[in-house]
């Protein structure tokens, strides 16, 4: 196991420089320029162009992205170009948002897309289970911004009971953190509970119809235990996966959701650099992101081994 | 774990979370009065000679003070400055600055902070760049007196150091001053009514302005970036919304106070809140505008720019830009903003009637052969959106053959700058809009330019309209600045400078409790109460 797992992290060193090496040449491709944004209206090219050499954007391709990949391999991601602070400084001021919004999305979604998916699959073809599946559609077919705007309307200005928008760091208190998390999280949560709702039932539907779960209910068990014990224990592997390859979902997710409700995260940075070309920002985000992704993925291959002892690695 | 460990554990985190201090609330002393702000855009930067964005000059107002000041008349007047002389042959100003200034770090302004300041601010600003070219010598004669010697008379030069456009002639310490004008300062330190609280500064999320209570404003009342700016609340918060209906919701729920741009789509919702008050923005407006490439076919033909300008429709795009309310909106047979001192409809009676055959026939004599038009469009952007939809419509109409080209601002930005033919990379046309604060006289205002390859992108080469802005810069009174703007609107119609699309307003939304805000062209925050 202990060699599996130093295999795959050091399998994870060539899979980020090829993300570098992506990153750095789609944004030398893209078009656009920081120096004529940075310049603003009234600047002529003879201004752009002082910009452009004095941020080290006129030399070639292949000097800056031998420097860029230094300084990289020396842990540092460099200096944003609009804010003139360090990069590293701008994701750490954003990741507590996004991990907050991601977990609460991660936990309310899981809590309610794997009840209702194996309550589908155990009442399959009832109406339960087209409810279920009418909602897992309307979840996967309404855009996220519809619903973010819909629970603010009913929620905060209807109602009363929610903020509008913001983020309030847990150290300021449980309450005042979560209440800012609800509606995003839910809004969120709506998809990614499609997701996982739709494959629990599927899964379950497999599971249930075999064997081992006619003599489990043969043998007297109490429904409830047959179905969360026996069967959705074995019918866990694809659930996790999903689960796994879903968090690809709410990193995307999160750019709208963090947006419509103003919370101060990574996808609202990303956006942000991406529409003012202020490639370090861009560079370090990226990569954040693709090495969570592998990290998670590391991490569901792990967990295959404690949801069924017969993997090995 | 088991599960009675983890639900304990969760537990006491959940108890001690809610028992925890606000370690990461700045310490507000109680009572403290804070208005939360939200801004037309994100303050990405924080350097307003650096980057001239709207948005960083209106930050920048609050922590840096100025020698002088415009008032809501448009004249310039003494703010740092307690006095100035000038030689009867008007080449040398002696200034003499206020008793008692101090920057945010205590230390004293002086004369030494002065003069790199405003050498930083000339290498960036368009105006300053015309002084500097005249200027002889600029130094500090003592700690409170500076001295501009110069090679000849410029009447402007009071409204060059007050004007609003951007880069504003901020005043800096001495070490933050002396960076080169490309390069951006990395130290936030002004003598202005606020300080920046550099450490809760969350690009992208929110930015903190504290009072300075060193600050010593002027007496008299506040009038624009003049008079005595009196800071009525303890702290400014601005709040980054990038979402307008965000932004909305937020306002009516009372998260935050003050909104500077609600768009026209949701100002009749805004009404209905009875806690909210919406209002004009600034009443010197926006002018809208497309520029056409003067170096390459078919816009290096006059006539044809002339068949643009005349099968325009202004009523077209401000009704795309405004929605149906006319008071939005005028039409503008110009360049210059309407209500201003120096407005001018000269030679402009020809502009955005929409007289599509009129404009069909001169294409027509003008030997049009059909090139392509590349009109570069940021989607992004919903004033440049609505324009390059109509402006596609039109050229059609007209008789063009269009290459709409549908891309971001940041594109934009980078495409125009460039002078390579329309098919290898360059354009034909693309869309903008100016503040009507930059628009009332061609001091700031490089769009109307027509000075060939210094020009402002387009790269007009019209002289009748140099000559004429050149004699405004040389006019000693109102009526030869008048006369002087007459013959550049004239000839900057008859040579389509650029398409002014029309004129049009803008809202801003508060909550009731927040008094005293005032129309202007930039959020001045001193004055402003909360209850």
């Amino acid at each position: 196991m202990l060699g599996y797992i130093g295999r795959r992290v050091l399998a994870t060193i060539p899979v980020m420089a090829v993300v570098g090496l992506f990153v750095f040449s789609l944004l030398y491709l893209a078009p656009g320029d920081p120096a004529a944004i940075i310049a603003g209206d009234q600047a002529t090219p003879e201004d752009i162009e002082r910009i452009r050499a004095s941020l080290g954007l006129d030399r070639p391709f292949l000097v800056r992205f031998g420097e860029w990949a230094w300084r990289i391999l020396h842990g540092d991601l460099g200096i944003s170009i609009f804010t003139n602070l360090p990069v590293s400084t701008l994701i750490g001021q954003r990741v507590e948002p996004t991990v907050s919004l991601m977990l609460v999305t991660l936990v309310f979604a899981i809590v309610v897309a794997v009840p209702l998916g194996v309550l589908a699959a155990w009442k399959a073809g009832s109406l339960i289970d087209r409810l279920v599946m009418g909602l897992a559609v309307t979840g996967f077919s309404v855009p996220v911004f519809v619903v973010g705007y819909i629970l603010a309307y009913v929620f905060a200005l209807q109602l009363g009971w929610l903020p509008v928008q913001g983020y309030t760091p847990i150290a300021q208190g449980l309450w005042p953190w979560l209440a800012n998390l609800i509606l995003p999280s839910v809004t969120l949560g709506l998809v990614y509970i499609a997701l996982i709702a739709r494959v629990t039932r599927a899964t379950m539907l497999d599971v249930l119809n075999q064997d081992y779960v006619r003599t489990a209910r043969a043998k007297g068990l109490a429904q409830r235990h047959v179905l969360f014990v026996h069967a959705l224990k074995n019918a866990a592997v694809p659930i996790v996966t999903v689960i796994g390859i879903g968090i690809a979902l709410l990193v995307g997710g999160a750019v709208v959701t963090e947006t419509v409700f103003a919370i101060p995260g990574l996808g609202r940075l990303t956006v942000d650099a991406i529409l003012r070309r202020d490639y370090p920002v861009i560079q370090g985000v990226v990569l954040l992101f693709s090495f969570t992704y592998v990290a998670v993925n590391l991490a569901i291959d792990l967990l295959y081994t404690v949801l069924d002892p017969r993997i090995r690695y | 774990m088991d599960r009675r460990t983890f639900l304990k554990t969760t537990a006491a985190l959940g108890a001690a979370g809610v028992a925890s201090p606000r370690l990461a609330a700045p310490a507000l002393a109680q009572g403290a009065k804070v208005l939360r702000f939200v801004p037309q855009a994100n303050l990405a930067n924080f350097d307003p000679i650096w980057g001239t964005q709207y948005v960083v000059r209106n930050a920048g107002a609050l922590v840096w003070d100025m020698l002088y000041g415009v008032d809501s008349t448009l004249t310039p007047q003494r703010q740092m400055v307690e006095s100035e002389e000038v030689t009867d042959n008007g080449l040398t100003w002696t200034f003499r600055l206020r008793d008692g200034l101090r920057f945010h770090d205590g230390e004293p302004v002086r004369a030494a902070d002065v003069v790199p300041s405003l050498t930083r601010w000339m290498a960036r600003d368009p105006i300053g760049g015309m002084i500097k070219a005249i200027q002889d010598e600029l130094t500090a004669v003592d700690d409170r007196t500076f001295r501009w010697r110069l090679k000849k008379p410029f009447p402007k030069l009071l409204y060059a150091l007050g004007k609003t456009n951007a880069p504003v002639a901020f005043i800096m310490p001495e070490r933050i001053a002396k960076t080169d004008p490309f390069t951006q300062i990395s130290e936030y330190v002004g003598s202005g009514p606020m300080r920046f609280r550099r450490d809760e500064w969350v690009p992208g999320a929110r930015a903190a302005f504290e009072t300075f209570k060193d600050y010593k404003p002027r007496e008299e009342p506040s009038s624009w970036l003049a008079g005595g700016k009196r800071m009525l609340v303890d702290r400014v918060e601005w709040v980054i919304m990038p979402d307008t209906a965000t932004a909305s919701a937020a306002l009516q729920n009372g998260e935050v106070d003050w909104w500077e741009n609600p768009i026209a789509d949701l100002v009749p919702l805004l009404r209905k809140n009875p806690n909210v008050v919406v209002d004009i923005a600034d009443p010197l407006g926006n002018i809208g505008s497309f520029r056409m490439n003067h170096l390459y076919p078919p816009f290096d033909n006059p006539k044809i720019r002339q068949a643009v300008l005349v099968g325009m429709n202004q009523e077209d795009y401000m009704r795309a830009l405004v929605g149906d309310d006319d008071s939005l909106w005028k039409p503008l047979p110009g360049f210059f903003t309407p209500g201003t001192a120096l407005y001018s409809e000269a030679g402009g009676a020809m502009i955005g009637k929409g007289d599509i055959k009129t404009a069909q026939r001169l294409l027509k004599e003008a030997g049009y052969k059909g090139e392509k038009v590349v009109c570069i469009v940021a989607q992004d952007q919903p004033i440049t959106k609505a324009e390059g939809d109509i402006t596609a419509d039109l050229l059609k109409q007209i008789g063009f053959e269009v290459d709409f080209v549908a891309t971001d601002w940041g594109t934009t930005g980078t495409r125009r700058a460039s002078k390579a033919p329309p098919s290898q990379g360059g354009w034909n046309m693309f869309h903008t809009w100016h503040t009507g604060a930059d628009c009332i006289n061609p001091a700031g205002y490089p769009a109307v330019r027509a000075n060939g390859d210094k020009a402002w992108f387009g790269w007009p080469n019209l002289p009748a309209v140099e000559a004429g802005i050149a004699e405004w810069f040389d006019a000693a009174d109102p009526a030869a600045e008048k006369a002087a703007i007459d013959k550049t609107n004239a000839a900057a119609c008859e040579g389509a400078v650029y398409a002014p699309t029309g004129f049009f307003l803008g809202y801003q939304a508060w909550r009731k409790n927040v008094k005293g805000i005032v129309k202007g062209p930039l959020n001045f925050t001193w004055g402003v109460s909360k209850a």
